[in-house]
């Protein structure tokens, strides 16, 4: 086996684990081909850290005497230290770690190597495929289409083999778009709005150069999308500036003369270096404990996380409001079409279509908005913020939309069937993973890599009733409504549960959720209690009445009966009523 | 009566400050207590009001072709736009409201002429629901080393403090005027807290008159006294809150600081906390942040550092943590002071005592706290909050900030306070009102010489009564965080004191979560009630039925139970939800057809957060959605909304919504 060569020692006696907000511990450490494993020699405390190679980061190594020091900075944001006896074992180490994990071969990876220990039940490579998506589509409206133009991935190297597009294009028209089309990736459908019927397209960017090509298809695609008489907004994701700039190298945008029906309006969301330098200025403001109250604002403005944050939620709630507030259809799009427009169709649902604040319909969005739509995981997420080498595709893309997301949670903490540790969970594993879920740039690199049949999917494992325990919000209470969350910034805040995860202490707050279950648990179970008995109870008031024919009580009691609706949860019942005064979805049409 | 020029004015529009778009048209009244702006939508008819005594300033902009802007600015920061269209009627509104929000004399505040409808019983009773002795006694005090001097009986030695003081048991009369005549003010050292687990105590005074070289024996044998009181320290901390530049020039006036080397065994101690002139300025900058209309995320953050406000937030908890690590882990007893000892050390004092003593924490001991070391030590409510007209220079937002430090307790550690949000927030807001009574005046002589308890009523009783708002469902009695002290991080972690928006920007309900967990799991708990109950009677019903008897009297109560519980719980829940201005210009399309508004505004229910049966303060948070888009508002919804009952019998309003 090839990590053999790597692991020159595979073990270290008497080796000291300094972790974040716990005491140091004395230990064995073993490398093993995908572990770092420290174990503790206590028994009772049965501390062990298993650590991913691939989630490390960084590896820092210094020395006092003979005694060496490994600083191991992870994707995750957590740093460790490793005091480890004897120079050469510990310089070995250090370069086994390092070694271990920058591997180049994705095949080498923990996920082809995974077994898992749990029953699988689902598998989560089947859990959410488009053809699925396209049946709960056609039950509402026919005008769309799957088209399978791009099965060997020739039209478009980034999309799915199955894509959703205007039923009157023919395969034909699509392959001219694509010419059209930075890297093939024509408009699409990302989002049918069932409320209006308005829908949010995709794309990359128009080739238009600096001569103003045209391509009557490409108009005729997103034309296809309006209703008669009614105009479309197109979304560029970049400042105009920066559209214009694209121009000189063949890219662009829309022109108005050729697409009058359409107006455009830009925002500028940031990508690429700019987000990794943001987030490594975060994440070291987070980490200096040093400054005083001023520094420390400062910091945290000069890291532009924040503005990011509101950038990117801005142009979300913008397309969002352009197809629910004024009855438009829109197209996103910015340079590439991976990155910003990826964030902002993702958000957008999330504002408007409440199955995207369950678990399953947010797995759904991920998989199709992120996964099949070619955000490029692998090359996004190779290195976090401590990594010291810098590469320019390198971008915390997929992470800006999960700290957005968890904006939304915050102001609308009872409108999610999930938590913050689900959005954890999903950061810690685009990043490293036991899984294959993550692996590779878009569907094509995927199916080389046969991921489906080598790996494990992160939502087999996810979907577990043991799992979903934990990611499960218990003051969710299913909400119909979009919910439009405020930009302002008095109302983002620092996402603390990833930024300060390490560095602050939980306990406090881990019991306030605790206590938040315990009510809401304890209050389910008296609703269990208190049906049951009235089930019980309307058993025996039938045998009774059976028996006894006693007619003057029994309506007193049917009456009540209906009073109390059979579900789990008795809040849903204020919605239920919050409903009657809403005119339901059909008569808004 | 006589300022009011001008008591009614039509056509004026109501901006919304976070909208400038939308605008509600309506009536300005001027009464002799409140400005009252009401809506001319005729389904809403909704109600703005503000009580003169809440006006910090008056802004009468330059007139548009719109008409004559008028901002009005409050001490509960709330942010008034008006637009008035003619230019001589806003003038008069101005002038009147200028005279209306600087009263000169205590008689006209709002306190002497609120009525709650209270028997004289019930204002007796509401003024002896927080007894200050009972707190001593609470705390173990009198005892062997503490006791109750009458030595300030008639205020004749020092008139800022209270009549009743706690001292050493070993402090002569002699040593107790000798040190006061040693102080700033006469304010001798006197007792804050006491903890009798170990015999620390915290007290507090105010500046030694100690100059260059002075020293007084008295004050020397007061200082001993405070350090024998506690027999298991050897020891006693100095703190003096001030920066040690401003003691240090305070010595070329006379003032100044303890000298160790006079004192025996004493340890001193700077802790830097500004004075009230650089706080006043702080609170300005960081207001001036919260008005800013769409800032960026950089405006607000380097904002926000520039006013230096969460600074001093951070050195107030800073130093009531010191006092409180000292008393509980060191056992050893402390003596506080700044300059005349009513603002920042009634700060750090009452910052100490809620950490080390969780009954401080409680809904009660909150109001018992403020009581003690705010109000009975002559904290100078009217000169600090600008109750009557006074100099500018002596407001500040002292007691503001010590709240807000309780709230920046409450994001830390939220299951130990009874108390939420709201809770501090309507104490803040009555500080300024003065529609009750408690923080009248500057001193307790001053308001026994006013005969407050006779002719105002008491907060502490109103709130009590309205408790079932003010609760924090996460607390309970048992929990271990409402057991002993708190521990904040010590270590310098500065990212834990947050703006707090749910008070500055108070009434921008766009800014605020949309849904309230506190609310969301007061009803829970509350129906979790109703269950144990419902339990319980079918429980019985069971045992009966299985004799075959039928009760279904008690059922059918039960129901209409049920019934309340669902319009409540409706409308806590429900989302005030409006698109907010996301950047980009969509006017240039035309709008949609004006039915499609209609049923927009029917989908959105307007969540009121100040959901409260204070009469006063709803009617207030009534214009909170005022700013916010009216037409949100249901019209066959509009019952069950807690804000448009305010007062009125809130089971009624309910069964509307059922």
């Amino acid at each position: 086996m090839e990590f053999a060569e790597l692991i020159k020692t595979p073990r270290a006696d008497n080796a000291v684990l300094h972790g974040p907000r716990c005491p140091a511990v004395r230990g064995t450490l073993c490398l093993t081909g995908h572990h770092l494993i420290f174990s503790s020699r206590r028994k009772e405390g049965g501390e062990e850290l298993w650590l991913l190679h691939a989630n490390i980061d960084c590896v820092e190594k210094r020395f006092v005497g003979s005694l060496g020091t490994i600083v191991i900075k992870c994707k995750d944001l957590r740093i460790i230290q490793l005091d480890i006896p004897g120079m050469e074992e510990c310089l070995n180490i250090a370069s086994s770690i390092e070694a271990l994990s920058t591997l180049d071969s994705i095949t080498l990876m923990y996920p082809f190597f995974y077994r898992p220990m749990f029953e699988v039940v689902e598998d989560g490579w089947r859990s959410y495929l488009p053809e699925q998506e396209f049946e709960l589509l056609s039950s509402v409206t026919d005008e769309w289409r799957l088209s399978c133009a791009n099965k060997d991935f020739s039209v478009c190297p980034t999309y799915p083999p199955v894509v959703i597009i205007p039923k009157c294009i023919d395969d034909e028209a699509l392959r001219k778009v694509a010419v059209f089309r930075y890297g093939g990736r024509f408009p699409v459908l990302s989002y049918y709005h069932k409320k209006n019927g308005m829908v949010m397209m995709r794309s990359s960017q128009p080739l238009t150069g600096t001569n103003g090509r045209r391509c009557k298809e490409d108009e005729k695609l997103i034309n296809a999308t309006l209703r008669p008489g009614k105009r479309g907004y197109i979304i560029d994701t970049r400042s105009l500036n920066v559209a214009q700039q694209a121009r000189a190298k063949g890219g662009g945008f829309e022109q108005e003369v050729y697409y009058p029906q359409w107006r455009r309006i830009h925002k500028c969301i940031e990508r690429f270096n700019i987000l990794q330098e943001s987030l490594i200025k975060l994440v070291e403001a987070c980490n200096d404990q040093s400054h005083n109250m001023d520094r420390w604002l400062s910091k945290l403005e000069a890291s532009n996380w924040l503005t990011h944050i509101k950038e990117i939620l801005t142009a979300a709630c913008l397309a969002a409001q352009c197809i629910d507030r004024e009855g438009a259809s829109v197209l996103v799009h910015g340079s590439d079409g991976t990155d910003s427009t990826l964030q902002v169709t993702s958000l957008a649902q999330i504002i408007l279509d409440p199955r995207c604040r369950t678990i399953r319909g947010f797995e759904a969005l991920v998989v199709r908005e992120w996964l099949q739509a070619g955000h490029p995981f692998q090359l996004r997420c190779a290195q976090s913020a401590y990594s010291n080498t810098k590469q320019k595709w390198e971008a915390p893309v997929f992470l800006l939309f999960l700290d957005c997301v968890w904006q939304i949670l915050r102001q609308f903490p009872c409108s999610f069937e999930f938590n913050e540790q689900f959005l954890i969970m999903l950061f810690e594993h685009a990043y490293a993973s036991q899984f294959g879920t993550f692996l590779g740039n878009n569907e094509n690199e995927r199916s080389k890599l046969k991921l489906t049949q080598k790996t494990m999917s992160l939502w087999s494992w996810v979907n577990r009733s043991e799992e979903l325990a934990r990611f499960k919000n218990p003051l969710f209470e299913a909400n119909s409504l979009v919910i439009w969350p405020s930009v302002a910034p008095q109302s983002l805040q620092l996402w603390e549960g990833v930024f300060l995860r390490w560095n602050r202490p939980s306990k406090f707050l881990d019991e306030a959720q605790e206590e938040v279950l315990n009510i809401i648990n304890y209050n389910r179970e008296l609703q269990a209690k208190v049906n049951a008995l009235r089930r019980q109870l309307a058993e025996l008031e039938t045998d009774d009445r059976m028996q006894e024919n006693l007619c003057g009580t029994t309506p007193t009691f049917c009456h009540i009966l209906i009073g109390f609706p059979k579900r789990q949860c008795p809040i849903n019942c204020h919605f239920q009523f919050a409903s009657v005064l809403l005119p339901a979805e059909g008569q808004r049409n | 009566m006589e300022h009011i020029r001008m008591p009614k004015v039509e056509n004026v529009r109501l901006l919304d400050r976070v909208s400038s778009r939308k605008a509600a048209l309506g009536t300005l009244y001027l009464t002799a207590t409140h400005v009252i702006f009401v809506e001319n939508a005729s389904e809403t008819r909704k109600e703005t009001w503000v009580l003169h005594s809440q006006i910090s300033s008056i802004e009468k902009q330059a007139t548009t072709a719109t008409g004559c802007p008028l901002l009005i600015r409050c001490k509960n920061f709330q942010v008034i736009q008006l637009i008035i269209p003619q230019e001589r009627d806003c003038h008069d509104v101005y002038i009147s409201l200028i005279r209306l929000a600087r009263p000169v004399k205590y008689e006209e505040l709002y306190c002497f002429s609120f009525n709650p409808k209270l028997d004289k019983e019930e204002r007796e009773q509401g003024w002896k629901f927080v007894d200050l002795n009972e707190e001593y006694n609470r705390m173990g005090i009198p005892n062997d080393y503490w006791q109750i001097s009458d030595v300030n009986r008639d205020y004749g030695v020092c008139d800022s403090y209270p009549t009743e003081v706690y001292v050493p048991k070993s402090a002569t009369a002699h040593i107790i005027v000798g040190s006061s005549k040693f102080r700033s003010r006469r304010r001798f050292p006197a007792l804050s807290y006491y903890c009798k687990d170990n015999n620390a105590s915290i007290c507090r005074s105010s500046q030694p008159l100690s100059g260059f070289s002075a020293r007084c024996l008295e004050d020397e044998q007061m200082l001993q006294a405070i350090r024998k009181a506690n027999p298991g320290s050897d020891f006693l901390y100095v703190v003096d809150t001030r920066p040690k530049l401003n003691a240090m020039a305070n010595r070329a006036a006379g003032k100044g600081y303890e000298n160790e080397d006079n004192y025996s065994n004493i340890k001193f101690q700077f802790i830097g906390i500004e004075n009230i002139h650089v706080m006043r300025n702080s609170l300005q900058k960081m207001l001036e942040v919260c008005e800013l209309k769409s800032p960026s995320m950089s405006d607000f953050l380097w904002g926000l550092e520039n006013s230096g406000w969460l600074k001093h937030i951070k050195a107030i908890m800073d130093a009531g943590i010191f006092i409180a690590k000292a008393v509980a882990e060191e056992g050893v007893s402390v003596l506080v002071h700044c300059s005349d000892g009513w603002d920042r050390t009634a700060q750090v004092c009452s910052v100490a005592s809620l950490l080390l003593d969780p009954y401080y924490r409680t809904m009660k001991g909150f109001m018992v706290l403020i009581e003690k070391d705010w109000i009975s030590f002559g904290h100078k409510f009217n000169h600090r909050y600008g109750n009557l007209d006074g100099d500018p220079k002596e407001i500040s937002p002292v007691i503001d900030q010590f709240i807000e430090c309780v709230w920046q307790l409450m994001e830390q550690f939220p299951c130990a306070f009874e108390f939420n949000e709201r809770f501090l927030i309507h104490i803040q807001h009555h500080i300024y009102s003065c529609q009750f009574g408690n923080f009248l005046c500057n001193s307790q002589k001053e308001r026994r010489e006013l005969k407050i308890q006779e002719r105002t009523y008491s907060l502490w009783a109103h709130l009590w009564k309205n408790r079932a708002d003010y609760l924090n469902p996460l607390y309970r009695s048992n929990h271990s965080q409402t057991q002993r002290t708190l521990y904040p991080q010590m270590t310098p972690c500065n990212f834990l004191y947050k703006f707090w928006s749910g008070m500055y920007n108070r009434f921008e309900k766009g800014l605020h979560p949309r849904q309230s967990v506190t609310d969301y799991l007061m009803a829970v708990k509350e129906e979790t009630q109703q269950l144990e109950e419902e339990l319980e009677v079918l429980g019985e019903r069971l045992a009966n039925l299985q004799k075959m008897q039928l009760n279904g009297n008690k059922i059918q109560s039960k129901q209409q139970d049920r019934g309340k519980q669902l319009g409540l719980s409706a409308s806590t829940n429900s989302l005030a939800n409006t698109p907010q201005e996301y950047g980009s210009d969509l006017k240039s399309f035309p709008s949609r057809s004006p039915s499609q508004g209609d049923e927009d505004s029917a989908l959105i229910l307007t969540q009121d957060n100040l959901k409260s049966s204070d009469p006063d303060l709803s009617a207030n948070s009534d214009q909170e959605s005022g700013v916010e888009d009216l037409s949100c508002r249901s019209p066959s919804g509009g019952g069950c909304l807690p804000s448009e009952d305010s007062g009125k019998d809130s089971d009624e309003a309910v069964c509307l919504a059922v």
